[in-house]
Order: C-alpha cells, then structure tokens, then sequence
C-alpha cells in the first residue's frame, strides 16, 4: 500500500516504471502514479524500495502516511 | 532552404565515385599528414584505415570536416536515467536551453521513427540518427532498440548511433553490434573512484542505489569494461568528458590515457556547463566551468596521444540540424504528425552529391593556399574567430552570429580548435553595447574575427579591444582566407609594419541561449 509520488515533484522520466517489481507504477496525466493495492514496499523483492532508489530526484517517491503500512503475507 | 526538390535533384556526379575521391585526399582539412589533429577525425585515408574513414566521413561529430555539410538528429526516445550527476538536473526543461539532458517532449519509439523520416526528407544532408537522451539509452533499452530497429528498415541509409553513461554497456554490447549501431560515445569523467564520488552522488545498479566511491568505483569498471567490449567489436567509440575545474580537470590526462589504451577512436573534453539557474548541484553551489585558454590548454595537450574533438556543441537530447543550429523547434510531434513525408532515397544521394563537391573544391582551396606558407619558420600562432551558417564559408554578418568558429593559425596551416556561443548582437535596439562587449569577451583570445559583413560601429569596437574586423573574404572559404590572412599578418610582421602581441583569454558562454525571433 504505502508508497506514492509527489506529483509535483515528478519528471516523468519513467525509471521508476520499468524497475517496479510489483507493476504497480503507471503514467497517469503526464506524472507516474503508484498503485497502492499493487504496492508492497518492495518487501521480499529487493533491500530498497526501487523507486525511491531510481528516482532522479529526492524526496519524490515517499512512504503515503494516509495508508497503513504493507503487511508481508503470513 | 536545404530542401530539393526532385526536379532540382539531378545527380551529375556518382556519389560512391565522390566519397572515393574524398577518401583519397585528406578528407578532415587536415591536409599534409601533419598526424593528430583537431578534427575530430583526422582525416582521409593517410591517417586511418578506408573502412574508418567510411564510418566517419559524412558523421558530423566523428568529423571535424564533415560538421560543416552534414547534419545529425537525435531522438528523445530514452527519459529514464540510472546515474546523477552533479552537472544534470532533470527537472529543467526550456526550450531556449542547448545543452544535453534537455528535451521539450519526449517520443515513442514510432514517433521517433516517423520524425526520422519527416527531418531526412526536409534536411538531405542528415545523415546521422542519434539517441542520447534525455536520460540514458541503455537505461531505456526497449524504446532505444525499437527505435533503431524501425529506422533501419524505413530509412536504411541513416547512420545509428548513441551515447551512454556506461553502466549498463557491457550487458548491451551484442545487441548495440547486432543493429549496425557503429559509433556509441560513453561519457567518462573519471577513471579514479575518489574523484568520481565528487561527480556522481549514486548509481543504480543491480537494483540498489550505491553512493560515492563505492558507485563511482562500479561506474568506472563498467566503463571501460563496456569500451573495451566495443573496440573489440570494432564498433568506433568517442569519448566525453566533462572538464570542471578543481575537480577533474588535471586528471583527464589520467582520462585519455585509460581510453586510448582501450581503443577509443576520438575524446572530447568539454566544458562544464553550471549556470545557477539550471539548479544543478554544480550550478548552485558555486563550481565554475572553464575558460576558453583553458579548455584549449587541456585539449592540446591530449592532442599527442588521440584524436581531439573540438567541434561539439554540447547539444540537446532533441536536437535536429548542422551541429551549430538547432532546428528542433520546426519538428515538433504536431508539426510531424501533419508533414506530408517523402522520404526519396535517390533525391539525399544527389543532395550528398552536390554536397561533397562543395567539400572537395573547399579542401583543394585550402591545399593550394597552404602552398604558400611552405618554407614559414616562424613560430607566431594567432586564433581567428568565423562567422559562418555552415558549409565551410564565411558567410554570416557579424551582429547575425550565433556562434564564431575559432582556428589556430600556424606555419603549419589552419586548425579548427573551437566555437564560441554568443548571443545575437543584433537584436534591433536593447542592450547592443552590452551584447557587443560579450561578443568580445568569447573571442577575446582572437586576433581578427572574419565576417561575411559588419557595421561600421562594431567595426571600431572591434578594434579598439585589439580585434581586427575582417570583411574582404566576404563568402569565400574559411580555411583558405585564414591562411591567405595569416600568410599576409606575418609579411607584415616581418616587416615592421605590424607588431605581433599575444592575446588574453576568453570566455566560454554559460547561460541560455536566447533566440533572435
């Protein structure tokens, strides 16, 4: 669930697209958006969320504190 | 204006018997195997073997020469990166900004392949098709490859290129060789992790983020690994380097050593570009870029050991025509989308025809004059700035210049060393004083600037910074003038007329280029 991109931060570089393990980024008027329901923090794909670390710029992909936090599946 | 039409396009010279004969002479203006020059591709057959020269010859970056007939389009195909660098900022986007990294839109794959065609149908003389942004191409190698597989079945004729960071190259090399892609130009500015930390704050690999020495150490293996890789291949690679002073400048040497050892066909060090308002890292906090002697200083002396680029324009991820204009704005997607495109193969070859008569007569002009200067021992060089749109001539007013080329002249010859960006002076009305005295702040280190026309005020402006306005080569040949002027300053020299005095330095221009219109 967690994650989201600042809209107004966003370049629309597309990077964080192709290394989403869960699909969960798309375009959506002219910025990426990340699905919640798709998202999981990347936990049990890779040590770091690959958004937050492909993005080239700081602070753009960002935990969504509205949601609660991804639970890894039991 | 560069457009044939078909009845126009009649082609009186076999273009294959041409680039024969170009490739008999010293094709890069280098005339007499004077070995490395500046052209950024030495030349003809003397100086590198025929299917070298064949890759180069009508390439505008490869080739000095060939930079002034032939143009290069890229195509902003590629958005995603997976390095930063303290010289890039991705948010910034003008329209009126040339410098790499910057697009105003972004393409698809088809698009990109439909935007081919419309440009080589308007401007025959584009002979290169590059993808070199606004990220990296092998950061994006689905969108990359399509668009090099759709060109290479629709406008076969077309040269493919592309320009990397390096850190996915060697996973890429086979696929780079399997679409003909034969010039790849990778961006080193180091090749010592502990200067890299300086340049880059991270690289993305292997799905983790690494930062300072660590990622610059992984960046530079995969560096020269991927370089190394390609020249095996034989596939010719140039390589950039930005030039920023305190951090990396001394070490290129470093640089150009490590790249020459592993192949690479031609280096270009180029200047940092850091305004503030393009709110890079370097921009804001205070890094400086170059001067134009030291760049020049820098440049020389890696002279010895490759072949020096000297002619890039540093151009935008979009950019489309001669590499010192930017016709990017007449090929927008809805511009493309309403073009009707005619893409005639046999009408560019008749283009190209002509083209490379225009080139031979200017070199055989030059061979000749250089006649003169047989038997000069003196050692005075001077720099002279052009004012040109292109084709080897001086044929641009003064106040109309967007750009001068500077070349060094010696006993040995003339020597492309270097272009000066500049705002229009003439812009009718605001600010002229000021825009004139930049002018002469980028030729600075020049001892005449040669134009197709100038007023009469910045005439004697230009003389009294110690500058000498030069109009009687009003649309000749650049190179064969220069020598021609240069063969008279040092009569004059000689015979007191004239005392030769070294000039200062200059500036490299940094902010956005503002266009006249």
């Amino acid at each position: 669930m967690p994650y989201k991109i600042v809209a107004s931060q966003c370049t629309s570089c597309t990077a964080c697209e192709a290394e989403c393990p869960n699909e969960a980024i798309s375009e959506a008027g002219g910025t990426f958006v990340i699905d919640p329901d798709k998202c999981t923090e990347c936990l049990g794909h890779f040590d770091m969320p690959q958004c937050v670390a492909v993005c080239p710029i700081d602070d753009t992909c960002i935990i969504d504190t509205k949601l609660p936090r991804y639970q890894a599946a039991e | 204006m560069h457009t044939v039409s078909p009845g126009q396009a009649k082609p009186m010279v076999q273009l294959e018997d041409l680039m024969q004969s170009v490739a008999e002479h010293k094709g890069c203006g280098t005339t007499g195997g004077s070995g490395k020059a500046s052209c950024g591709s030495s030349a003809g057959e003397g100086d590198m073997p025929p299917e070298i020269w064949e890759k180069v010859k009508n390439h505008p970056c490869y080739s000095e020469e060939a930079h002034h007939h032939y143009a290069r389009m890229h195509v902003a195909v590629a958005p995603a990166c997976n390095i930063q660098c303290n010289y890039c900022n991705r948010k910034y986007d003008c329209a009126n900004e040339s410098r790499p990294g910057v697009v105003s839109e972004k393409l698809t794959p088809e698009q990109a392949a439909k935007k081919v065609l419309a440009v080589a149908s308007t401007i025959p003389q584009m002979t290169v098709l590059g993808i070199a942004g606004p990220g990296d191409p092998l950061a994006n190698p689905e969108k990359t490859f399509k668009t090099f597989e759709l060109i290479s079945k629709t406008a076969p004729d077309i040269k493919l290129c592309l320009s990397t960071n390096g850190l996915t190259l060697p996973d890429h090399v086979d696929t780079i060789h399997k679409f003909n892609v034969d010039h790849v130009t990778i961006t080193i500015n180091m090749v010592d992790p502990e200067i890299g930390a300086q340049i880059y704050p991270w690289v993305f690999f292997n799905h983790k983020r690494y930062t300072g020495i660590e990622g610059a150490k992984i960046l530079t293996e995969r560096q020269l690994q991927g370089l190394e890789m390609l020249t095996e291949r034989g596939i010719l690679c140039k390589v950039n380097s930005v030039m920023i002073p305190g951090v990396n400048d001394k070490h290129l040497v470093e640089v150009n050593k490590a790249v020459k050892s592993r192949g690479a066909f031609l280096h270009n060090i180029m200047p940092l570009i850091s305004a503030p308002e393009h709110g890079t890292v370097f921009g804001l906090n205070g890094q400086r870029g170059p001067s134009a002697q030291e760049l020049k200083a820098l440049q020389d002396s890696c002279e010895g050991e490759m072949n020096m680029m000297r002619h890039c324009r540093q151009c935008r991820a979009d950019a489309v025509g001669l590499l010192g204009e930017d016709r990017s704005a007449e090929f927008t997607t809805d511009k493309i989308m309403a073009m009707d495109v005619n893409y005639d193969l046999s009408s560019r070859q008749a283009y190209q025809a002509k083209v490379e008569v225009e080139r031979q007569s200017k070199v055989a002009a030059k061979e000749a004059e250089l006649e003169t200067l047989a038997g000069e021992t003196s050692d005075i060089k001077i720099l002279v700035a052009v004012a040109t749109k292109g084709q080897g001539l001086i044929n641009e007013h003064f106040g109309h210049a967007k750009e001068f080329q500077v070349y060094e002249l010696s006993a040995q010859g003339s020597k492309f060393v270097g272009h000066r960006r500049v705002d229009l002076y003439c812009q009718g009305g605001y600010g002229e004083e000021e825009s004139l005295d930049e002018v002469i702040r980028a030729i600075n280190d020049c001892h005449a600037v040669f134009v197709a026309k100038i007023g009469g005020c910045p005439k004697d402006d230009l003389k009294k910074a110690g500058i000498d306005p030069v109009d009687q080569f009003a649309f000749e040949f650049i190179e064969q003038s220069a020598i021609a002027y240069f063969k008279a300053y040092l009569d004059k020299v000689k015979s007191g007329e004239i005392e030769h005095v070294s000039r200062g330095d200059a500036s490299i221009r940094q902010g956005a280029f503002i266009a006249a219109e």
